[in-house]
């Protein structure tokens, strides 16, 4: 009992240590009209104006370009010297599900098992979590954050990076299933432990195994499907029994019938072909994530319009004879062969704030500047069908708006103002109160 | 002896070849950060074998017919980056199955083809701190090494280099994210235990010195004394103790900052370098007094207890208080843009462009005591240069090219020309092992590999994807 109580106050210790007064607060109501006026604007869909107004209301974007009018009674950000541009979406983190990576209780990431379907993301999304005013302080609003591990992890949620509660900050959920293609166990590869595994060719065992994966994840589909194609008949003839529900199953309706993209991922050339077959066989709406070897399919992918969530751009190359910079030029590399192509910072979640910084150094090696900044807008937004609702500055669209003074993917430059569903957001975070806490210490 | 005579040949070359011409390179009209005295416009660098001879306006510089020119016309120079906490180019990094292994030193493990080595040339890197691991509480002796990729490992090592040993404090040391399979725990398993472990080992060190000095004191007086029994671990730690070895101590939260300082000022030594050290900006002025400089991870955050507090602004707020402060990667992918890293730094504070400069090339060399040759453009140091084809701080420039001592060690342009013909001898080199017609040999069994720990498992910061689970 003693031993209870005291694991329970050690529990408690550790949520208020991790979950502090990070409240974000607005500093407006929903109701009130902001108007960025003389600012430089960077729309990303449509022209930039040089000198131009655009108006906020109920959250919406209601006006934007070189001579909109400002309602009276609107508040007034004076915008010169400033440039506004429409908040970041990183495609892929676990932001919201993990706080501390290294303390297990902290992390709501990976659920046992290899068939998850039915484990949504925005259950585990902690709004109150210090990461997240961090990464939306350095102009992502919005995530999509996944669940990870097995073969089917479970389902994305696109969230804006502001909220009281996970429903505030809900954009699209399901925004993506997650999925991870079985592939060829190496064996030594990656870990500090060694291991014995050969690099070049892996056993047949180690084949085998990967193909039970892949025929496992097809009859999990294809159970799926007759699963939902008997619900329906029970549905519409009282004399067909009714199966007894399966969650599971139930859960990859939405995905089957292509509403909701899948988000599978795929690094070597035969996971990538598989992918492609899969979404060919049950009409997934394919999205891959990481995707290395692309080029080598470039064709095929190209073909079926598949887009590519690339992962970190700030990251080692893949082998050892590997050109230095592989991965900051893969960008650049896919976009001359034709792919689409998006960014994500993919890593732990309290690196989201540097997902600027993998657009930017894709275009330091070859990608055009206006792609790499769409990557991280517009493309994101298009990819997982959400270009109605984010992406761009454009009348209609939810008001995720980044004021900066400067370029956006550049390191120096700094956020001025963010607004995040039409509201203003307070750039303080755990960073700047510990700062301004310690700085002129004695 | 035959060693010997090729080594006598090889000087009696150098003798004709070196001393008969200057060996000059001119970077012309370009723009030079020199990380000591501003920035120049319009700047030519000569450097004659391998020192900096001349930096100033470019009409002001003149050399001779035979230099090497490099036209830097909208390029950017900088010192090339020193990283003072690197694990990079070395077969092992932790030596933890004990608490204390000062006798073990990173010069014996000194791996010159790690391919990192020229990954990190490609971003400006130059010299490097190859630091022990963290695994305990007191770890084995660093070394120095410049990136000369293609050379022997004894060109590599600087001859002026201090002797420096790795301490480690906090989650590592006492094992808290990480066990070791088939290893039984050991201590210590609190910050207490660290404490005590490093306090015992000073003792320790300052009785061997006791037992050393009686000895000589008695053979001083014509006795005829049994030596002491020969202790390499302690040797290291008396050493430690004279002053001889500089402390670099792997650190995060500000308590343990604290014990640390107190406990060598306890024993009359100062901290040299404190690495990590993410909670620094609490106790600035107690670091300052003390007299220690900082090596930080500059804005990594939240991957383990200790790290929560991390804060972007840490190498402000110490440079603020007067600490020297630099940038370290502890990482194969940071070390290869520095230039990144100190370029964040502009965003968080109100550092200049030259102090965020000198994040990462005058304040580590005077960190490893080598900012006499190292760590900045001027006259009379190593010519060590990244250049740059737009400033090195904006996300949308990359090095161009890299020289030490004047020589080219990476130059972009080659580097892409030369892929065609890598690929090539690549494919080449397979199709000949397809056609040896090998017989078949029989699949042997995986040798078995002792489990140690890499310093990114014990930090719990998977470095972007690589061994991330998808």
């Amino acid at each position: 009992m003693k031993k209870l109580s005291f694991t329970i106050l050690i529990s408690l210790a550790i949520c208020a240590a991790v979950v502090t007064l990070a409240q974000p607060r607005a500093v407006t109501t929903p109701g009130n009209t902001i108007a960025i006026t003389n600012a430089r604007i960077v729309t990303v869909s449509g022209a930039t104006h040089e000198k131009g107004t655009i108006v906020i209301r109920d959250g919406k974007i209601i006006a934007v370009g070189p001579t909109a009018p400002v309602p009276t009674g609107a508040k007034i950000i004076p915008g010169a010297g400033l440039t506004v541009y429409p908040g970041m979406i990183d495609t892929y983190t676990t932001l919201g599900l993990t706080e501390v990576d290294a303390v297990n209780a902290t992390v709501d990431t990976t659920e046992l098992g290899d068939y998850n379907a039915n484990m949504k993301a925005l259950t585990a999304v902690q709004p109150n979590s210090e990461l997240i005013p961090v990464a939306r302080s350095n102009g992502v609003t919005t995530v999509l954050t996944c669940p990870q591990g097995g073969v089917i992890s479970g389902q994305c949620a696109f969230i804006n990076l502001d909220g009281w509660t996970q429903e505030q900050m809900k954009l699209v959920a399901p925004g993506a299933l997650h999925l991870v293609y079985p592939r060829v166990g190496f064996g030594g590869r990656g870990g500090g432990f060694g291991g014995g595994g050969n690099l070049n060719s892996p056993s047949e065992a180690a084949k085998q195994a990967r193909d039970r994966k892949v025929e496992d994840l097809k009859k999990k589909l294809e159970a799926a499907q007759e699963y939902l194609k008997a619900k329906a008949a029970a549905a519409n003839d009282k004399t067909i029994p009714v199966r007894p529900v399966d969650l599971g199953l139930e859960a990859l309706a939405p995905f089957l019938n292509g509403q909701a993209p899948v988000l599978i991922a795929a690094s070597g050339k035969a996971e990538i072909e598989g992918a492609l077959a899969l979404a060919d066989q049950f009409k997934l709406k394919l999205v891959l994530y990481g995707a290395e070897s692309a080029l080598q399919v470039a064709d095929k992918i190209k073909a079926k319009n598949v887009p590519i969530v690339l992962p970190a751009v700030l990251d080692l190359p893949d082998k050892e004879d590997s050109p230095y910079d592989e991965a900051f030029a893969r960008a650049a590399e896919f976009h001359k062969a034709g792919l689409k192509v998006c960014f994500s910072s993919s890593d732990s979640a309290s690196d989201v704030r540097l997902l600027p910084y993998h657009a930017g150094t894709a275009a330091a090696f070859g990608l055009p500047k206006e792609e790499a900044l769409k990557g991280v807008t517009l493309y994101p937004a298009q990819i997982f069908g959400l270009d109605k609702l984010v992406g761009s500055l454009e009348t209609g669209k939810i008001a995720n708006v980044v004021v900066t003074d400067g370029d956006l993917l550049e390191h120096r430059t700094r956020i001025k103002y963010l607004i995040i569903n039409g509201k203003l957001v307070e750039l303080a975070n755990k960073h700047t109160r510990l700062y301004e806490r310690h700085k002129d210490r004695q | 002896m035959k060693k010997v005579s090729v080594l006598l040949f090889t000087i009696s070359l150098l003798a004709l070849t070196g001393f008969a011409q200057d060996r000059e390179v001119l970077i012309k009209n370009a723009t030079i950060m020199t990380a000591a005295k501003g920035t120049i416009e319009g700047g030519s660098i000569l450097i004659r074998n391998g020192k900096i001879v001349a930096v100033d306006k470019a009409d002001k510089v003149t050399a001779s017919a035979s230099a090497k020119v490099i036209d830097g016309t909208g390029m950017y120079v900088t010192p090339g980056f020193v990283d003072a906490h690197s694990h990079t180019a070395l077969d092992s990094v932790n030596e933890g199955s004990l608490s204390v292994t000062a006798m073990v030193k990173m010069r014996d493990v000194v791996n010159n083809t790690d391919i990192n080595i020229y990954r990190q040339l490609a971003g400006g890197m130059t010299t490097i701190h190859q630091l022990h691991g963290s695994a305990n509480a007191i770890g084995g002796q660093n070394n120095v090494i410049k990136l000369k990729w293609g050379k022997p490992v004894e060109e590599m090592f600087l001859a002026e280099a201090p002797r420096t040993v790795k301490f480690a404090l906090g989650e590592n040391p006492k094992r808290s994210n990480f066990s070791v399979p088939g290893m039984a725990r050991r201590f210590p398993a609190t910050r207490m235990g660290v404490e005590e472990t490093i306090r015992e080992a000073f003792t320790q060190g300052r009785e061997y010195t006791a037992k050393w000095d009686a000895y000589e004191a008695a053979k001083a007086k014509g006795e005829n004394p049994l030596p002491p029994r020969k202790d390499l671990k302690l040797e290291a730690m008396a050493d430690i103790l004279k002053g001889k070895i500089d402390i670099h101590a792997h650190c995060y939260r500000a308590d343990e900052i604290m014990m640390l300082l107190r406990l060598t000022e306890e024993f009359g030594i100062r901290v040299r370098t404190l690495q990590h050290t993410l909670e620094g900006y609490k106790v600035s002025p107690e670091i300052a007094k003390h007299g220690a400089s900082a090596s930080i991870l500059p804005d990594w955050w939240a991957y383990k207890m200790e790290a929560y507090d991390a804060i972007p602004f840490n190498a402000a707020v110490m440079t603020d208080h007067g600490i020297v402060v630099s940038i370290h990667s502890d990482s194969n992918e940071h070390a290869r843009r520095f230039y990144q890293e100190a370029g964040k730094m502009l965003k968080y504070g109100n550092l200049t462009e030259e102090q965020a400069l000198q994040l990462v090339t005058l304040n580590p060399a005077k960190q490893i005591r080598l900012d006499n040759r190292i760590g900045s453009i001027e006259v009379g140091k190593d010519g060590d240069l990244a250049i740059f084809n737009g400033h090195p701080f904006s996300v949308y420039a990359h090095p161009v090219m890299t020289l030490i001592e004047g020589e080219v060690y990476f130059d972009r342009k080659q580097d892409i020309e030369r892929r065609a013909l890598l690929a090539k001898e690549k494919k080449d080199l397979i199709e000949k092992e397809k056609k040896a017609n090998v017989p078949t040999q029989p699949v042997q069994s995986s040798p078995t590999f002792i489990p140690t720990l890499s310093e990114e498992e014990l930090d719990d910061h998977l470095h972007h994807g690589k061994t991330k689970k998808p």
